[in-house]
């Protein structure tokens, strides 16, 4: 084993397939071992558009959010059209009675006859009674919400000096004006971040909701590095807060978490820079770098993850042959763009048209922009007809888009994957990377098998 | 403000996109926010269409509010009329932009934009989705037929003036579109239907029509309202200011449909239909009176729907099925008079809610053996444990399915027919299955009745053992799970915790009751038991308890 933490690459051929090593660049910056900054490519002047933007609104976040936390209720303060939003963008969960749901706005509330906050109060009241289990409230904003300026936080305030003890109300903003999609997280998690104990101890803090199970096996693999104590936000349960301090390390298990890592810092927190854990590659450079923060020996994490990154790629080698050479472009949708395009180009040999991304926040993906390809073609924001007109001219072999555009282009020859089945799927980590490579191929596949004489 | 977990109808911009979607040359520019695209899905994925529904969103954001948003609008309309070149343009805006009054109706009216334009005001803090798709279908009407408008005093036109024309007559079929609940093939049953009578279709409309159909609407000797909740105030409108008779008769099932005729024939001075023709042409008369669907009598059936589907529902199950309707209800409160007047024909008492809970909890007091509802009651009904059709918008993907599964006219009926009493044979066979289970022969999950599909072990080696082992078995049962192999195949009646404990001979008793009553007689005794405070359960207690339920 090299001195290095982050060697992803032992044979030869798999040194053919990384044409990039790894950048140590960011990912040891604060570690104990600083290795040569790699060559950062050079990619072409991001495309900035605005215009229709084919994308959910915050909102959405509590399809996930309200599973990851069941203790938790998440109450819409908003519109029927927010209510209709969240029931079918949730249309592929269990229909059970959900732990969200919508206080709709009516005439009255609007008209002021009806005072909102006692409107409010009264339905909170209801709803507390109905489900004694609820733990946590959120109070979402939304867009009518945010415009009538009806204030969620004093009324959170009020309802946590009226339930003292029995639960708490916290308020965030899920509204369109402001968020999109997986935006409404960072919302949910921010505002959780006050109430957070405080603690210097040293720890490592594991930020955005993984998949239950995922979330176990890198538990299991950090106490095999000997990482430790290692804590989650979100919690499971969403009394059980992790505490924050200086001796607090941050490692982002999702790259839409802006406002929610500076409150963190804010509490003293430091930030590891890291790829996301997608893929063989960024799973093993996300452990790695949480190891290095640790003071790991390096061989030990070699001996712990090597087998794993084997493992992986062998798993990954037929998904790489259906994928290998075909033309990639990805619509923004959940920000997990970025961290995509790198795995499905550098793991999967995909070639990448444009990577699309809502927003984007240099910081929080330096580490993955310097393992893009060069030459690859960045868009934020969106003017969905002239992107569509892209698509359309570039004819790719596979798009990654919404579900509102998935079978129009799916019905001019196009194949696509739906991305909204992304933030739904246990797709983090070394063991899950053949797993999210294989809803990429599947369209490919499906293509190949069909035949109609 | 109210509290919404699930809601049967989207908002009323939701509406007006149905209408848009459904028709072509049509275009729709929604002043709305980033997340409202969310509805473009459900036309792309529950109705699997091919293309985006026809709207333009002008996305604004918290930033734009500050600014002039009206520009934005106004470049969205142009940019749209450019792109598009509908023949006709609406004009709308979601929840949020109400609130900031931009009015772009009113924008794009003076934008000279050289096609009609139709500014949509649907106020969606006090209606909703289907009160928006109808007001959206009157108000377009209503402009493109501005300038064909009767003057006051014109005579109406006579409903049999199409013998004096020389020609066929027509009618409009109106209110079928998407999302709506088989709509597709509703079209083509009545058109077939109507063909076979003499009588011509006009305009189907909003589903695959242009601006330019639309216009022609008064050209039909007479409007049918196949959905009201989509067509009702246009029909009312037109019959108003053109004098165009309505046929409100929505003929769905066999009883409706020969109404149906029956109204369009007096309606447009035609022979009446032959009274023999449900029989000749629907096989669910005689379905529904053959031996086998004695079992159906009396079953009690749960309908909660749209009006137009709930309406229809419960005279079916009645008059057609045998059924005891022992529930009805909608969630349309626009047609909420019409199905309070269907249920008190039936001595119920209609529920007239949006709450889906409400409806489960009425579901859950009326005990019924078979739920006819939405994609709601499905799932409530799932949780219950009672078979269920859905017969109604809101829908799942499944209910767009690939064949042809009309629910109006003769064809609709016999789709009716197996759509309903399927499930009641899966409930069925549920219970046998549940009965089998604890014959020797049963293994869990399906097998091969060929020998080497048997299982392993031979059950009936164990067979005297049953009694012998009775009681251990029991209480594994009774502890939740049943233990491997012999315990699993062999498992005799079980007990759940807090009810009585069946004795040896009481136990015997039970298992020489034919399997497919046997699960009945077990829940009833043990019921009757835990009522009489009794502890064991002797082949006497099976006796006093099947007297007791007899009576």
């Amino acid at each position: 084993m090299g001195s290095s933490a982050l060697r992803p690459v032992k044979e030869s051929a798999d040194e053919a397939r990384f044409p990039h090593s790894l950048p140590p660049d960011g990912l040891t910056r604060k570690g104990p071992t600083p290795v040569p900054m790699a060559s950062t490519p050079t990619l072409p002047p991001l495309l900035r558009e605005s215009g229709q933007r084919e994308v959910f609104c915050g909102l959405t976040s509590i399809v996930w959010l309200h599973r990851r936390m069941p203790d938790a209720f998440f109450l819409v303060v908003g519109s029927r059209t927010c209510a209709h939003l969240v029931q079918s963008a949730a249309g592929v969960m269990i229909f059970a009675e959900p732990r969200f749901g919508t206080a709709i706005l009516g005439e009255r509330d609007l008209a002021g006859l009806a005072d909102a906050n006692e409107e409010l109060d009264r339905v909170v009241n209801d709803l507390l009674e109905r489900r004694p289990e609820i733990r946590t409230l959120f109070l979402v904003g939304s867009c009518p919400s945010e415009v009538i300026k009806l204030d969620l936080a004093k009324a959170a305030e009020r309802i946590n000096t009226r339930m003292r003890g029995r639960v708490r109300v916290v308020n965030y903003s899920g509204s369109g004006i402001e968020t999109t999609f997986t935006q409404g997280e960072d919302g949910a998690l921010s505002a959780l971040v006050p109430l957070l104990p405080s603690s210097d101890e040293n720890q490592l803090l594991l930020v955005g909701t993984l998949a239950d199970g995922v979330e176990d096996r890198f538990l299991t693999l950090f106490e095999r590095l000997g990482i430790g104590p290692v804590r989650s936000l979100p919690p499971r349960q969403s009394t059980a807060l992790p505490a924050v301090g200086p001796g607090t390390k941050l490692l982002l298990a999702q790259p839409f978490l802006s406002d929610t890592v500076r409150a963190l810092e804010r509490r003293g927190a430091t930030r590891l820079p890291s790829p996301y854990p997608l893929g063989v590659e960024g799973s093993r450079a996300w452990m790695a770098a949480a190891a290095a923060a640790f003071g790991v020996d390096p061989n030990l994490v070699a001996e712990v993850l090597d087998p794993l990154v084997e493992r992986g790629r062998r798993a990954l080698a037929p998904l790489r042959r259906q994928l290998e050479g075909k033309r990639l472009f990805l619509m923004p949708d959940s920000q997990l763009e970025i961290p995509l395009a790198r795995f499905l180009s550098r793991e999967c040999g995909m070639e990448l048209v444009e990577v699309g991304t809502p927003y984007l926040d240099r910081p929080l993906m330096a580490e993955e922009l310097a393992l893009l390809p060069e030459g690859t073609q960045l868009s934020e924001g969106q003017d969905l007809e002239r992107q569509l007109e892209r698509v359309r001219a570039a004819r790719p072999d596979l798009v990654v888009c919404g579900l509102g555009i998935a079978n129009p282009l799916e019905a001019e020859g196009i194949a696509t994957k739906w991305s909204i089945e992304l933030v739904f799927s246990p797709i983090h980590g070394i063991d899950q990377a053949a797993d999210l490579a294989e809803l990429f191929a599947r369209p490919l596949h499906r293509r190949q098998l069909l035949k109609w004489n | 403000m109210e509290l919404t977990l699930w809601t049967y109808e989207g908002p009323p911009h939701v509406g007006a996109m149905r209408i848009a979607a459904s028709m072509e040359g049509l275009h729709y520019v929604l002043h709305a926010p980033q997340g409202d695209t969310y509805a473009d899905l459900l036309f792309t994925m529950i109705e699997r269409r091919d293309r985006r529904p026809p709207v333009t969103y002008t996305t604004f954001q918290a930033r734009d509010l500050g600014g002039d948003t009206a520009e934005l609008v106004k470049r969205s309309i142009q940019q749209a009329v450019d792109r598009f070149q509908p023949e006709a343009l609406l004009v709308g805006e979601s929840c949020t932009a109400e609130l900031i009054q931009d009015q772009p109706g009113a924008l794009a009216g003076g934008m000279n934009l050289g096609v009609p334009v139709v500014n949509l005001e649907l106020p969606a803090y006090s209606k909703k989705e289907n009160w928006g798709a109808a007001e959206t279908l009157y108000q377009l009407c209503r402009t493109l037929l501005r300038e064909q408008l009767p003057a006051p005093g014109t005579p109406r036109p006579s409903p049999d003036r199409w013998r004096a024309e020389g020609r066929r007559p027509r009618v409009n079929l109106l209110g079928p579109s998407l999302l709506g609940f088989r709509c597709r093939d509703d079209i083509k049953e009545i058109r077939g239907l109507l063909g076979e009578h003499g009588i011509d279709v006009n305009v189907v409309a909003p589903m695959g029509a242009r601006p330019a159909d639309l216009v022609r609407l008064p050209e039909a000797d007479a409007n049918v309202c196949l959905y009201p909740e989509v067509a009702g105030p246009l029909c009312s409108w037109l019959e108003r200011q053109f004098g165009t008779p309505v046929v409100r008769t929505v003929p769905i099932g066999v009883g409706a449909t020969r109404r149906f005729l029956a109204e369009l024939s007096t309606v447009l001075d035609l022979e009446a239909p032959e009274a023999n023709e449900a029989d000749l042409r629907s096989r669910m008369p005689w379905y529904s009176r053959s031996v086998d669907s004695t079992y159906l009598t009396g079953k009690r059936v749960f309908i909660f729907a749209d009006a137009t589907h709930a309406i229809a529902a419960a005279r079916i199950a009645a008059d057609e099925l045998g059924f005891t309707v022992v529930g009805l209800g909608t969630y349309s409160r626009e047609l909420a008079r019409e199905v309070r007047a269907a249920a008190k024909e039936l001595g119920l008492e209609a529920l007239i809610t949006d709450d889906y809970l409400a409806v489960e909890k009425a579901m859950g007091e009326a005990a019924p053996e078979l739920v006819l509802g939405t994609q709601m009651e499905r799932h409530s009904a799932k949780r219950l444990g009672i078979p269920c059709a859905v017969i109604s918008a809101p829908l799942h993907v499944q209910d767009v399915p690939a064949r042809y599964a009309p629910q109006m006219g003769w064809e609709g009926a016999n789709v009716i027919f197996d759509s309903w009493v399927h499930p009641l044979m899966m409930g069925l066979e549920e219970h046998l299955i549940g009965m089998f289970r604890h014959d020797f022969e049963f293994v869990e999950g399906h097998r091969s009745h060929l020998a080497e599909g048997a299982p392993p072990r031979q059950a009936a080696a164990h067979e005297p053992d049953v009694a012998a082992v009775a009681g251990s078995s029991m209480a594994a049962a009774a502890n939740g799970t049943a233990a491997a192999g012999a315990t699993a195949t062999l498992a005799p009646p079980t007990v759940t915790e807090g009810t009585a404990v069946w004795s040896a001979d009481g136990e015997a008793a039970l298992r020489k009751i034919p399997f497919f009553v046997r699960g009945k007689v077990k829940t009833n005794t043990e019921t009757f038991a835990r009522d009489h405070g009794v502890a064991a359960i002797t082949e006497e207690v099976l006796y006093d308890a099947k007297a007791h339920y007899s009576k």
